[in-house]
């Protein structure tokens, strides 16, 4: 409750969206609040409210200022769409810190690690001067915070990875990586939900869709999602995909 | 009614106002690149605003009617012909069974939109008919149109019947037509307002002068996802992380080489890159009717001025609604 009454920065992203600032760097508590403030905008959306999108310390507002106007005009009141947006979301900040946390959610990943799924998992190994059996025990063991969806349908930034395995970019980006691929990118660690151009060093594969477009929410994982990777073998590799048919 | 595509040109595909509530998923929104001219067709024809119509892109495309039609040609001029005699647009025309609609060559803008009575009959996906190419989801199939296509349309409602029978008893077409020139820009020189962006002011003092003094032109990498613009290069007065956040349409960002990036109607969620600018919602549809070496000046104006602007459209599409009702009285 330390900074629950001062002002909270809100910066226009044009003139149809807003990015509500909660805090800097990356931490755990302050997801938290971004994820507070995302379930007060979903039980207590305002007029013109169109969708939140949240980011590691902050969260983007979409809204539309036509709609805002014609309600605040109703309303006999002299504010601009952006201060009337403004104004309602500060009245939700004052409440994220005494808004209880949903209960985590563990999503377990099985991950096919090294070979041709994993082809620059011996990279990384020798990049630390360990084996590649310590790269995957480390991969497995680490406590990963899915803090955000983005870049792709479905793709998680994830925080929390072992940093003794934390390994910079590939020098020159793949042209496609497989949906399914499981990487590392400097501290972080992420999981290709759809083909796309890449400069991850790709250490394994999951037989998992990430994307599931017909399904409510489309995604497997959501933001506030804790993951567990889990090593599993190419026999049990191919009965997972053997069963989504 | 049916049409089939004959030639589906450089890149056609059904598009509607975009797939909003999925963005925290990473979902893009996607959409018509110039929404006026999308609602604006819509209304022509009785349908709503946001249905689903088709984009397309500069030139190539020929669409053949199976049936009787009522449809309306919005946007750039791309020298739309039917049976080989140039069509009547920003305005509701009947179109006969067999007839051959050809999209020749862009004589202004760049993208144009047809609407069709009754909307294009294709499933939404996650709340929108638009087509979401990478992921190959939404509109006809998750692709662009290609040649043999088969498209199918909605049942008309009362107003679009009405209309449809009118045309069908005069055999002329409609003596009005909608002025766009209050809502869209075709011109390939022009000025776009644009207001501050969330990270204007890390951008040294020479890159805040540059890009609202020196022209900027439209590369040829310039697709539904973010136009590359070329000019005087911007920097940050002190280099600093970001962290990727939120990002919308019409976002000017700037990536290490200090060329500008504009992101348009494909645009991923969230992005990494600060933001100098924003162009304003109201100068969105005339951006997408840029061609590649287009030049633009940017110009800024206020958030006040931008919400202002906004909303002064939002009424000239209220009007239009209203005057195509009254015109459909008399």
């Amino acid at each position: 409750m330390s900074d629950c009454f001062t002002e909270t920065i809100m910066k226009p992203l044009g003139d149809s969206a807003l990015i509500v600032q909660l805090g800097e760097g990356i931490s755990p508590s302050i997801h938290q609040k971004v994820q507070a403030l995302s379930r007060l905008l979903n039980t207590h959306p305002f007029d013109g409210f169109i969708e939140s999108v949240p980011a590691f310390n902050n969260m983007t507002i979409h809204y539309n200022p036509a709609v805002v106007y014609r309600t605040q005009r109703n309303n006999y009141s002299p504010l601009t769409p952006f201060q009337v947006v403004c104004a309602k979301v500060n009245e939700l900040v004052q409440y994220v810190d005494e808004t209880q946390s949903m209960e985590t959610r563990v999503v377990e990943i099985p991950v096919l690690y090294g070979g041709e799924y994993g082809p620059d998992l011996d990279y990384v190994a020798s990049y630390h001067q360990i084996s590649a059996e310590e790269v995957i025990r480390l991969h497995t063991q680490g406590d990963c915070l899915v803090y955000m969806l983005g870049f792709a349908p479905g793709f998680p930034f994830v925080g929390g990875m072992d940093e003794r395995i934390a390994t910079p970019r590939r020098e020159t980006p793949r042209l496609a990586i497989a949906p399914g691929s499981v990487g590392i990118a400097g501290k972080q660690t992420g999981v290709y939900p759809v083909e796309t151009p890449g400069g991850w060093q790709i250490i394994g594969r999951t037989p998992l869709d990430l994307f599931r477009p017909d399904l409510t929410p489309p995604t497997l994982l959501q933001a506030g999602d804790k993951i567990k990777f889990v090593q599993i073998s190419p026999e049990e590799y191919q009965a997972y995909k053997e069963k989504k048919k | 009614m049916t049409v089939k595509v004959l030639n589906q040109g450089l890149l056609t595909s059904v598009q509607d106002l975009g797939r909003y509530g999925s963005q925290k998923y990473g979902v893009i929104v996607s959409g018509a690149m110039d929404k006026y001219s999308l609602r604006v067709a819509n209304l022509l024809v009785g349908n709503p605003e946001k249905e689903g119509v088709l984009e397309i892109t500069l030139l190539g495309t020929s669409l053949q009617f199976e049936k009787d039609a009522l449809i309306a040609i919005t946007g750039g001029d791309l020298l739309a012909t039917i049976n080989n005699e140039k069509a009547s647009t920003w305005r509701p025309i009947l179109v006969r069974k067999g007839s051959v609609l050809q999209f020749q060559s862009p004589l202004k803008g760049c993208r144009a939109y047809i609407a069709f009575a009754g909307g294009i009959a294709v499933p939404e996906v996650m709340g929108s008919k638009s087509t979401y190419l990478r992921a190959e989801i939404g509109g006809f199939k998750g692709r662009a149109l290609q040649k043999e296509d088969v498209l199918e349309f909605g049942e008309m409602n009362e107003f679009s019947t009405s209309l449809f029978h009118k045309l069908e008893k005069s055999s002329e077409d409609f003596t009005w037509a909608v002025n766009y020139d209050a809502l869209i820009n075709l011109q390939q020189t022009q000025t776009i307002r644009v207001i501050r962006g969330t990270e204007f002011d890390r951008f040294d003092d020479e890159s805040k002068k540059n890009l609202f003094n020196e022209p900027y032109t439209l590369t040829t990498q310039a697709d539904r996802m973010g136009y590359r613009m070329e000019g005087r290069p911007l920097s940050l007065a002190k280099e600093f992380e970001m962290l990727s956040e939120g990002v919308t349409q019409g976002t000017i960002q700037v990536p290490p080489n200090g060329q500008p990036i504009i992101l348009m109607a494909d645009r991923q969620t969230t992005g990494g890159y600060p933001k100098i600018g924003q162009i304003i919602s109201a100068d969105l549809p005339s951006m997408a009717q840029l061609q590649p070496t287009a030049k633009i000046y940017f110009k800024e104006v206020s958030l006040e001025e931008a919400e202002m602007e906004l909303l002064k459209k939002e009424q000239i599409i209220n009007e239009i609604k209203i005057g195509i009702r009254f015109k459909e009285l008399y």
